[in-house]
């Protein structure tokens, strides 16, 4: 139970209205340092909106977000500017429908990622146009680790190759790498087996494994490939309607009768049952 | 890549429909190709005989008279016919070689694009070498300096337009941010020297960079309103700025003198020593005979080194994380916001830059011109410089070089085309058509090279080969 014990992220009463229609109604929720947590959910049960609450590409109407990061300082996601929750808060995350910049190089993408801690070594382009030594090694660096991260990814003999010309698995294994590269302590997977073969989504089950395992990063992701999210999650959360209808370890979620309702629908007899029960 | 649905591509199932189709490739031989374009003569023939062929002119009687005009009409039936048979033999010879190699034809492209990579840094040294020797050779080509002069003008508006045009290319081809009003910044540069020079006697030296920096200050008070719009709205809001700037340059009579303009706008000096036949002047001081085209020759270098350094550091730039993050914002707006890159300042840094280079162009402009008036800085300017950058291809220096080259030096050639006459007409005024040309090479261009005259994207940086990147992948921002 990491996620009560010590959690890297803390989403408190969180909700999301768009004009009339509330998307996320009051929704809390852990997610554990170290842990493989998922959250899952039929269409249009919010999942989406979570993480683009979390990432900061929504603001939402209630509630706090605060991420723990590895030093111990805390940041509230909702008051940071989008682009400094992945710089500052460390979260980082990738997308439904893969967002690789497809004209540029493998390379370049993973070079973009780490662009904060360039500018800064290229002393905001001032040092970088003078070519000193500190801006090359910096760079030199910059590319050990992406080369690093082609590495893990199975992906280094693409290094050269435009983005957009890479097969789909491999983009996808991509957009993780350069998701990695920003060093997040948490990172978001919106969907990441999606369109995957069998062997694909084991290889990226390892993945997700080793990331979690040796790089310090907590993994938070949206699957509906029960065969992902049955074999690495530590925690499951399973959203229907904008709430949290159960939470807990995959076992007690697999025998939950709310969430197999939710997923299968009820039977008329039992639906009869749960209406008197209401008493409507 | 899209492949032209075309027979001889697709892939035979079998060996022996291949072998069919290698055979009846073959069979199209010389004399089928002869009747093709025979038949097509013919046709040609039938329809000049009555259109070209017979004419009523008026005699010496003042009486009509049907004249004929049958040398023409052969003209344009062996025309014709020429024209037929080539483009069908060059045709059928691509289609079999193609057949011939195994290969498909995604290859191939990938071959030229790295062929052209190849070229591409040779073709750049190849200018940079003819710009660097332009004098000399126009001095030589005219017969002399003074005659030169007209060439020198027109090579000193070429590679103003060239600066701007790689201005306007780190806004435009690199950040993907359509700018339809980057005259703005070009006007402010002008002005900056002007004013300067007019009211306070600073010296070109002086304001050549302020006139840059103050550009960009502009560019970035433009660029703060225009930050969240994309596409269409962004054109529209930076053409209206563009001429914001002129009206406001036009009415504030008090600052800019109206639309009387600015007039004896100081000369540039070579380094504080003026270009003039006094005892002071450059050609006394350096003891050479004095020749007024020193000055015009020192603009020559000067324009060319500022268009050069523009280039530098633009490709300097290209290499750095700003130029990468330029880019990735073309690329895909959302995916730099989720890496934690400030797009606001990114956007922001590309406006300042870009029009910092505009500044500086329009200062020089001051200079050479002598004389500023907002007409100068209607929105037409802005539609060329864009022009000069699309159709050079977004974010190629090389292409856009090109470009700029070509849509300034041709109306000039256009103008002097008077053998033109002899066909049309003594009434017959080629300048007169430069704008329809320029539509019909735009549309040609967009037709044959929808992305500009150099497509391909090099990348930054590489770990065992640098190959370009064809322009199907590379995306052109979206606003």
């Amino acid at each position: 139970m990491r996620w009560l014990s010590d959690p890297v992220l803390t989403v408190e009463h969180l909700t999301m209205r768009f004009d009339g229609l509330t998307a996320i109604n009051d929704l809390s929720l852990n997610v554990g340092r170290g842990d493989i947590t998922a959250v899952i959910g039929p269409n249009g049960a919010g999942k989406t909106t979570v993480f683009n609450c979390i990432t900061g590409f929504y603001r939402p109407t209630e509630g706090m977000l605060s991420l723990k990061d590895k030093t111990g300082s805390t940041h509230l996601l909702e008051r940071l500017p989008g682009h400094d929750i992945t710089w500052k808060a460390k979260v980082a995350r990738t997308f439904q429908n893969i967002r690789l910049f497809s004209g540029m190089t493998v390379l370049e993408n993973l070079l973009v990622a780490q662009h904060n801690n360039l500018m800064i070594s290229s002393g905001f382009s001032i040092l970088g146009l003078l070519g000193t030594r500190g801006y090359r090694n910096a760079e030199k660096q910059a590319i050990d680790k992406a080369m690093l991260w082609l590495e893990r990814t199975g992906l280094t003999s693409w290094a050269d190759e435009p983005a957009g010309a890479l097969a789909y698995g491999d983009q996808r294994r991509l957009e993780i790498a350069r998701a990695m590269c920003t060093e997040p302590s948490l990172l978001c997977l919106d969907e990441p087996a999606a369109g995957l073969n069998p062997k694909e989504s084991s290889q990226l089950n390892e993945l997700l494994l080793a990331i979690c395992n040796h790089h310090n990063t907590s993994v938070l992701l949206i699957e509906h490939d029960m065969s992902v999210v049955m074999q690495i999650s530590d925690h499951i959360i399973v959203l229907d309607y904008g709430s949290k209808i159960a939470d807990g370890t995959p076992e007690e979620i697999k025998n939950d009768p709310k969430v197999i309702a939710a997923y299968l629908g009820v039977d008329d007899e039992e639906l009869e049952k749960l209406e008197t029960e209401a008493q409507i | 890549m899209g492949t032209p649905m075309n027979i001889h591509q697709l892939p035979p199932t079998t060996a022996a429909s291949r072998k069919q189709i290698t055979d009846r490739l073959k069979t199209i031989d010389l004399e089928g190709l002869a009747k093709d374009s025979a038949l097509t003569a013919i046709i040609v023939l039938l329809l000049c005989v009555p259109i070209i062929g017979f004419k009523l002119e008026k005699n010496q009687f003042n009486i009509l008279e049907l004249a004929s005009h049958w040398g023409w009409v052969v003209t344009f039936v062996i025309a014709t016919f020429l024209f037929r048979f080539v483009r069908l033999a060059s045709a059928t010879y691509r289609n079999r070689t193609k057949e011939s190699s195994p290969t498909s034809a995604k290859p191939q492209i990938e071959e030229e694009s790295s062929l052209s990579a190849k070229l591409l840094p040779l073709t750049g040294y190849i200018l940079v070498g003819i710009a660097f020797t332009f004098p000399i050779i126009a001095a030589v080509a005219t017969g002399g300096l003074a005659a030169s002069r007209s060439w020198l003008d027109l090579a000193i508006l070429a590679l103003t337009y060239v600066m701007l045009g790689w201005g306007l290319n780190i806004v435009v081809g690199l950040a993907g941010l359509l700018d339809l009003g980057y005259v703005a910044f070009y006007a402010v540069g002008a002005y900056t020297y002007a004013l300067l020079a007019t009211n306070f006697g600073v010296s070109f030296w002086i304001c050549l960079p302020l006139a840059g920096i103050l550009a960009a200050f502009w560019g970035i008070i433009l660029g703060f309103p225009i930050l969240r719009l994309r596409g269409d709205y962004l054109a529209i809001v930076t053409l209206a700025f563009g001429e914001i700037t002129r009206l406001v340059l036009l009415n504030w009579e008090s600052f800019s003198n109206g639309a009387n303009g600015i007039s004896s706008i100081p000369k540039v000096t070579f380094f504080g020593i003026p270009f003039t036949s006094a005892d002071n002047g450059f050609a006394a001081t350096f003891g050479l005979p004095y020749d007024a085209m020193h000055r015009w020759i020192f603009l020559y270098y000067l324009i060319l080194a500022l268009a050069l350094l523009t280039n530098f550091i633009t490709i300097r730039m290209r290499r750095l994380p700003i130029g990468r993050a330029w880019e990735a914002l073309r690329e895909d707006e959302t995916a730099c916001r989720s890496l934690g890159i400030n797009t606001r300042n990114t956007k922001l840094t590309a406006f300042a830059i870009g029009a910092m280079f505009g500044g500086i162009a329009g200062a020089f402009f001051s200079a050479r011109q002598g004389f500023v008036s907002p007409e100068s800085f209607n929105f037409m300017e802005s539609a060329i410089i864009l022009a000069i950058v699309v159709l050079g291809g977004m974010g190629s220096q090389v292409g856009v070089a090109i470009a700029a080259v070509v849509l300034t030096v041709a109306p000039e050639l256009l103008r002097n085309m008077t053998f033109l006459k002899n066909f049309f007409g003594d009434s017959f005024d080629p300048s007169e058509y430069r704008l329809l040309l320029f539509g019909l090479a735009m549309v040609a261009m967009m037709v044959w090279r929808p992305r500009g005259l150099i497509s391909v994207r090099n990348p930054t940086v590489s770990i065992n080969k640098t190959k370009a990147i064809g322009a199907n992948l590379v995306k052109e921002g979206h606003g």
